[in-house]
């Protein structure tokens, strides 16, 4: 038997484990504009909330280096993701992040567990200073503890994949009515299935599809974001796999820290339908 | 296939809005009347030398400044970039920071000083914003140079 874990508390504890060894830390990087740096997704790159972007986690500026923490839920009607993730970023160049998700499928006790490690090197631009939108490629190497799951609803591959991506990321200071405005085009290839929460390839599909991402945001503030983003997605085992959007308002009070509440619609999730519901991250800079 | 011209449909649809609001921005009035014209500027540079004098990693960029000639040359080049009656009379940005080899970092620390300095002159944030913008050029002007 499994002990029961209250996932509320899991985040809990990552938070306060957070905040402890960010107060080991003295000098953290803020070579960038504050709100600027973006977040870190739910699959560990740096981004928005769903969508992988170009801008590298961090504050980290080409002298710096800069390293981060953070922890996501996502609780639909009848599933909860929890995300642990860490990166590393390297002279606002190169950013390599870990994540481990947990999925839960409510009431049936089952856990999958999904480890990620990625990595992205930027190839152009700076995402507020230079004229052209930053440009950066990614790969997300995903590898599932356990098959089982995957490997009943399907997947042709129930263990690993791979996922390629290049994103273009672009802040226009005051652009909108004087407020500041980000957006974020990512065109992803991929075999996963539900991100490979269940897997890789299957019944109706198994090759790479080309799949796109999109990102809005208005600054409202220096320390407060809104925004939406989408994310498409392929329908290898045939069970109706949907795209995701999601709603999002971040608050940044500080290049140390920032909070992003928002509802996300994930559509049908292994034959279950309307899945929608809350998503909460805290991130922070551990220097 | 459905789905692809779904998707492609709504991130048309998500740029074509922010495209049409971005372009609706424009005023007629110049961003130096906004800004409050000569008074605020000239608050905003004394606030920066200000916030400046008491910065360990700025000052020592200006240790061997003539702060009177920065206060005025700052003047008629912020009214100059925000659409004001000035000619800049200064030298070339690169001329002013050839040789500081001014770090990115301390590039942003000194954009976030000026964007202090603003915010005790009473700039509202879109404001604000609108100078930073016009501020962005100049930046590979004057870093590592």
């Amino acid at each position: 038997m499994k002990k029961r874990q209250y996932p509320a508390l899991v985040l809990f504890r990552a938070g306060l484990t957070l905040l402890a060894l960010h107060s080991f830390s003295t000098h953290a990087a803020d070579g960038k504009l504050i709100a600027t740096a973006g977040l870190s997704q739910i699959e560990g790159s740096g981004g928005g909330g769903i969508v992988p972007w170009a801008t590298i986690s961090g504050y980290d500026s080409r002298d710096q280096i800069s390293a981060g923490a953070v922890v996501t839920q996502v609780d639909v009607d009848d599933y909860r993701l929890t995300m642990l993730g860490a990166s590393l970023s390297f002279y606002d160049n190169v950013e390599v992040s870990i994540a481990q998700q947990r999925f839960e499928i409510k009431g049936a006790g089952i856990d999958i567990k999904q480890n990620i490690v990625g990595l992205k090197y930027r190839l152009y631009g700076d995402v507020v200073y230079s004229d052209w939108p930053q440009v950066s490629v990614g790969m997300q190497y995903k590898h599932l503890e356990d098959p089982t799951v995957a490997s009943a609803v399907g997947s042709k591959n129930s263990n690993s994949g791979t996922d390629f991506y290049i994103a273009a990321t672009k802040v226009h200071l005051g652009a909108i009515g004087g407020y500041n405005a980000v957006w974020n085009l990512t065109a992803r290839a991929t075999k996963a299935n539900e991100m490979g929460i269940l897997g890789f390839g299957g019944v109706n599909n198994d090759s790479y599809e080309l799949m796109l991402e999109a990102s809005a945001g208005i600054l409202f503030s220096r320390n407060i974001a809104v925004g939406i983003e989408y994310r498409q997605k392929p329908d290898n085992l045939g069970l109706g796999e949907d795209n995701w959007t999601d709603y999002f308002i971040s608050y940044i009070p500080s290049k140390d820290f920032n909070l992003t509440l928002a509802w996300a619609e994930l559509g049908t999730i292994a034959g279950a339908s309307g899945q929608s519901g809350l998503y909460l991250s805290l991130n922070g800079q551990l220097w | 296939m459905d789905n692809c011209g779904k998707t492609m449909k709504k991130i048309t649809a998500l740029f074509f809005i922010f495209t049409l609001v971005t372009g609706c921005a424009s005023t007629q009035v110049s961003l130096y009347d906004e800004l409050g014209g000569k008074e605020t500027v000239a608050q905003i540079v004394d606030n920066f030398i200000h916030e400046i004098e008491f910065d360990k990693v700025m000052f020592a960029y200006f240790a061997e400044s003539d702060i009177e000639r920065f206060r005025e040359k700052l003047n008629e080049h912020l009214c100059f970039l925000a659409n004001g009656p000035c000619a800049y009379t200064g030298d070339t940005m690169q001329q002013v920071h050839a040789g500081m080899n001014i770090t990115e970092s301390d590039f942003n620390h000194g954009v976030d000083l000026f964007i202090a300095a603003m915010t005790k002159a009473n700039v509202p944030h879109t404001v604000q914003n609108k100078l930073l913008a016009k501020m962005v050029p100049t930046r590979k002007e004057m870093i590592y140079l």
